[in-house]
């Protein structure tokens, strides 16, 4: 049936689809397990987006301060999240960071040191604690070059040992996957094309591992690179998973606002965890003026107090500064809405006269570079100017917080970015890096732990499936309409930044899904020109279904979810509302829209309630959920 | 405040290709991949770059911008005369795919060429100490995006097709250096193997590498110079300890 498509075929026992942190540490528990693993990739090997992150990664080492714990830990990333996060998630994450930054070091991973040789931490928003291990503020770039070397090392063993240094690890860099294949209810492996030639790919493995990262492509102002484009959140859509929050879009407050070229390129929250402070045109520091109710305790009210907290933190409240990044963003938006913006429509990040100048240079080196480089400004000497940027998407695929099995997919898992529940609504910084280990790693073992369980029983690719895939894939090339991937791009983020942003209400929400639902028509209509090979158009059309699919996704949870918490603020329900807690939002794929299912969140087990003050837990749970206590 | 700019652009495949020119507009502050992208987006839309990240950090973009190897998100277009006309090639070092688009892998070879990190077998995840001016040295070659802008400027290879089998050129220069200098990295002759088998000795210092390089690495004088001094001096010091807690190993310079 199929001898008229073309396409070279591999066979794997785990299929990883991404590079970036979360896929080169599930490939390599995968092939730690002993099993036949490839990665997939959009970009060459070591390019993923992951090398961007620059702060840190958050783990309770207590290096610098012995108080920390994963309790601690635990406790800020449920506060940052607003308490929507799958606790389960949030637990294991806090309690296996540690692990997973020590074991890079015996990978040869090179972090920055404490006076005593230890990893050194740094402050960061949100974190009671120093406690992101970082590499100056280039952390990121740091763990990718060293899973890949790890993956390289795991290569020259195998070609030492098997004569074949791809025989248990192959990358496939360059190539962008399009299907899930299924066989019934089970995944059967991927499809897709090499970016290179064109040419398509089958693979057959009874397990695919999603680990494709972020979202922010969908929207014009965006820290994120251009893989962001939602593919594996699309993917899990079209294969019968569901999504869960989406709505919970995280903007970053400190991306650069000028030139206008490279607008939402982020300002890492080093900067205020090193000192920067918020002014706006006034010249004042705002940020004392948006402390929620909910944070009155941790943060200083005053300049003093909070100067003096970079000296002594046992004594004094941090500063407003390094709120959670929702509230900053907010409190900018506001500032620049209220007409105290700088005249490129930010405000000023100043930490030229916190920091002697070279201890600039040497704390935030890629900080100094990015401003002088791209935008004429010595951060030594002048402030910066700083905006609001897309950044980070804590909606994601569900999944079992210990395996990471995708909700209803047998065969389908999902770890980093594109998975969702670990961080609420909210995210604090620091701990996506470390999601990506925590969860990469289980993810890896939860796929090789399938795949054993399965032994011979393996699921078919069926030629129907394939011709599915096939035909999917080269719609670009077959239909016969006109619009241009480029312009329909553009279009869609500007509905969904100027609609679906950081303030939301109903009617602007609804205007964007009927935006949304045009673009997806004339989307159906676009034709890529020129041939197959190395052809960005043809690469495009096919990733702005992906992006639609998003958009409609996060637009549809966010109309039904009538209050103000974390990464999603309606000025219609600008309060937030314990009730709403109880509520995750399923995104499912009907074949024609994206629906949204109400499920009900869970309560925390009685012993982590107990990581709790009770007055603290009445803020985010119903009385009726605190009565009843933990599960 | 935009205006029309002159790019004559390569394109072509593996087999032929050709300068074609173009007029595209440019806005204030832009780099010339935002002009690339311009183009592709209305007069060119088959017009193939590689990108990622658009901020320096990735080392996707690299091509030839009026001959010289450079990023092209880092190049600012007001770093030209208003009446230039700016060329864009692909490296000239590696095989065309595709009009800006090389093929690369020759340095994924290399780095398969390397020897890893071995780490310290006696000590546990967690009981890694190195005090912050040791791990220093090796942190600077680290900071290396992989650009593979060094590797194309290279005059080794970058017209000598047949050099590239014994040479790993200084991309992989400064990894060796940064094992070598890994305060607990448990390998002992990579100086020795950088000359005999990575083709150290077919470098003659000619700095064009440390120009290029984005990052600011001092691939020459902090990797390359060192590295071939001590070579000659096959004294090695076994492992000491400074202080109690502090380890770290003889280093090159
Ligand atoms: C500028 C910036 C700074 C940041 N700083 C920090 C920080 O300091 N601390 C922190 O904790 N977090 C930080 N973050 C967030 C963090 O970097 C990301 O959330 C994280 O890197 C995502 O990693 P990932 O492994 O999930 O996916 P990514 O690194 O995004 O990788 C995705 C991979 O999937 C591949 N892929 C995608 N789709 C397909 C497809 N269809 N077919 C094949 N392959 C595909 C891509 O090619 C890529 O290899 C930062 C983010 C940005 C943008
Ligand atoms: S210094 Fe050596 S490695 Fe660098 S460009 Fe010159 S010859 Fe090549
Ligand atoms: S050393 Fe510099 S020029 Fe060479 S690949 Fe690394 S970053 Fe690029
Ligand atoms: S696009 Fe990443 S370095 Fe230019």
């Amino acid at each position: 049936m199929n001898n008229d498509i073309k396409f070279s075929r591999y066979n794997f026992d785990v299929v990883v689809i991404g590079a970036g942190g979360a896929g080169l540490r599930a490939a390599v528990e995968a092939r730690q397990a002993g099993l036949r693993v490839a990665i997939i990739c959009k970009s060459l090997f070591g390019k993923a987006h992951t090398v961007m992150a620059e702060g840190g990664a958050a783990a309770a080492m207590g290096n610098v301060n012995d108080n920390d714990g994963w309790k601690v830990h635990f406790r800020d990333t449920m506060r940052g999240g607003k308490f929507l996060n799958n606790w389960r998630m949030a637990e294991l994450h806090a309690k296996e960071s540690p692990d997973r930054i020590w074991e890079l070091e015996t990978w040869g991973a090179l972090f920055d040191r404490t006076k005593d040789g230890r990893i050194s931490q740094r402050n960061f928003g949100g974190h009671e604690y120093p406690r992101l291990a970082h590499v100056g503020d280039r952390t990121g770039l740091e763990l990718i070059r060293t899973m890949q070397q790890k993956i390289v090392s795991m290569q020259q063993s195998d070609a030492k040992e098997h004569g074949d240094a791809e025989k248990y690890l192959k990358v496939f860099a360059e190539l962008t996957i399009t299907e899930i294949l299924k066989d019934g209810e089970k995944v059967s492996g991927c499809y897709g094309y090499w970016r290179e030639s064109g040419d398509e790919v089958l693979f057959e493995a009874p397990a695919v591992v999603l680990a494709t990262g972020g979202i922010g492509k969908s929207f014009k102002i965006t820290s994120n690179s251009w893989e962001g484009t939602g593919d594996g959140h699309a993917l899990a859509l079209k294969a019968g998973s569901a999504l869960v929050d989406m709505e919970f879009v995280q903007f970053h407050p400190t991306g650069m606002v000028w030139p206008p070229s490279v607008r939402g390129i982020l300002v890492t929250e080093s900067v205020r965890g090193d000192g920067g402070v918020l002014t706006n045109s006034e010249g004042k520091r705002f940020m004392f003026n948006y402390i929620p109710e909910v944070f009155k305790d941790k943060y200083a009210d005053n300049e003093a107090e909070a100067d003096r907290w970079y000296k002594d933190q046992e004594n004094n409240r941090r500063p407003p500064e390094l709120l959670p990044r929702d509230e900053v963003a907010r409190a900018i938006n506001s500032e620049v809405k209220a007409g105290r913006g700088s005249p490129r429509g930010g405000v000023y990040l100043d930490v030229s006269k916190r920091l002697p100048a070279d201890e600039i240079k040497r704390r935030l080196p890629s900080m100094w570079h990015q401003f002088k480089e791209l935008a004429d400004v010595d951060i030594t000497e002048q402030p910066m100017e700083v905006g609001p940027t897309c950044h980070y998407v804590m909606g994601g695929v569900k999944v079992d917080p210990d395996t990471a099995a995708a909700y209803q997919v047998p065969g389908l898992f999902a770890a980093g970015e594109v998975a969702g529940g670990m961080h609420g609504s909210n995210r604090l910084g620091g701990n996506s890096l470390s999601d990506l280990l925590v969860f990469g790693r289980r993810a890896g073992a939860g796929a090789a732990e399938y795949v054993k369980k399965l032994a011979s029983n393996r699921p078919a690719v069926s030629d129907k499936e394939i011709a599915r895939a096939h035909s999917h894939l080269n719609e670009p090339f077959t239909r016969d309409g006109n619009e241009n991937p480029y312009a329909l791009h553009d279009e869609l983020q500007n509905v969904t930044q100027d609609l679906v942003g950081i303030i939301r209400n109903e009617k602007e929400l609804s205007d964007a899904l009927e935006k949304l639902e045009s673009i997806r028509k004339r989307a159906a209509q676009v034709k890529a020109s020129g041939g197959r090979a190395f052809n960005p158009g043809f690469h495009l059309a096919l990733d702005l279904e992906n992006m639609l699919l998003v958009s409609e996704s996060i637009a549809r949870s966010a109309l039904a979810r009538q209050e103000s918490r974390g990464g999603h603020t309606r000025d219609d329900y600008p309060k937030m509302d314990a009730n709403w807690r109880t509520i995750n939002h399923l995104s499912k794929w009907s074949g024609k829209q994206v629906e949204i299912d109400p499920a009900k969140s869970s309560m925390l087990p009685t012993e982590l309630i107990e990581v709790f003050e009770m007055d603290e837990l009445k803020k985010y749970y119903t009385e009726a959920e605190l009565a009843k206590g933990g599960n | 405040m935009s205006r029309k700019v002159k790019l004559r652009i390569w394109r072509g495949d593996a087999k032929e290709g050709k300068l074609e020119d173009v007029s595209v507009e440019a806005n204030e502050g832009e780099v010339v991949l935002d002009v690339i992208h311009r183009v592709q987006g209305t007069q060119m839309p088959d017009l193939a770059v590689r990108w990622n990240c658009k901020a320096g950090k990735c080392g996707s973009c690299s091509m030839e911008i009026n001959g010289k190897p450079r990023l092209a998100c880092m190049t600012r277009m007001n770093t030209f005369a208003e009446d230039e006309t700016i060329t864009v090639t692909p490296l000239r070092a590696f095989p065309v795919i595709r009009d800006l688009v090389t093929d690369v892998s020759y340095n994924y070879r290399k780095a398969m060429e390397i020897p890893s990190f071995a780490a310290p077998e006696d000590l546990k995840p967690g009981e890694y100490r190195m005090a912050q001016v040791d791990v220093e040295r090796s942190q600077e070659f680290r900071k290396c995006i992989e650009c593979f802008l060094c590797q194309d400027t290279c005059h080794v290879i970058r017209d000598h097709e047949e050099n590239k089998k014994s040479f790993a050129g200084p991309r992989f220069f400064i990894r060796i250096a940064e094992l070598d200098m890994h305060p607990l990295d448990r390998l002992r002759n990579r100086k020795q193997k950088a000359q005999e088998e990575h083709g150290l000795g077919m470098c003659n210092i000619t700095k064009c590498c440390t120009e290029v390089c984005p990052e600011h690495i001092k691939i020459t004088d902090n990797a390359i110079i060192p590295m071939k001094e001590r070579v000659v001096d096959v004294k090695y010091d076994p492992i000491r300890w400074l202080g109690s807690k502090i380890r770290k190993r003889e280093g090159i310079v």
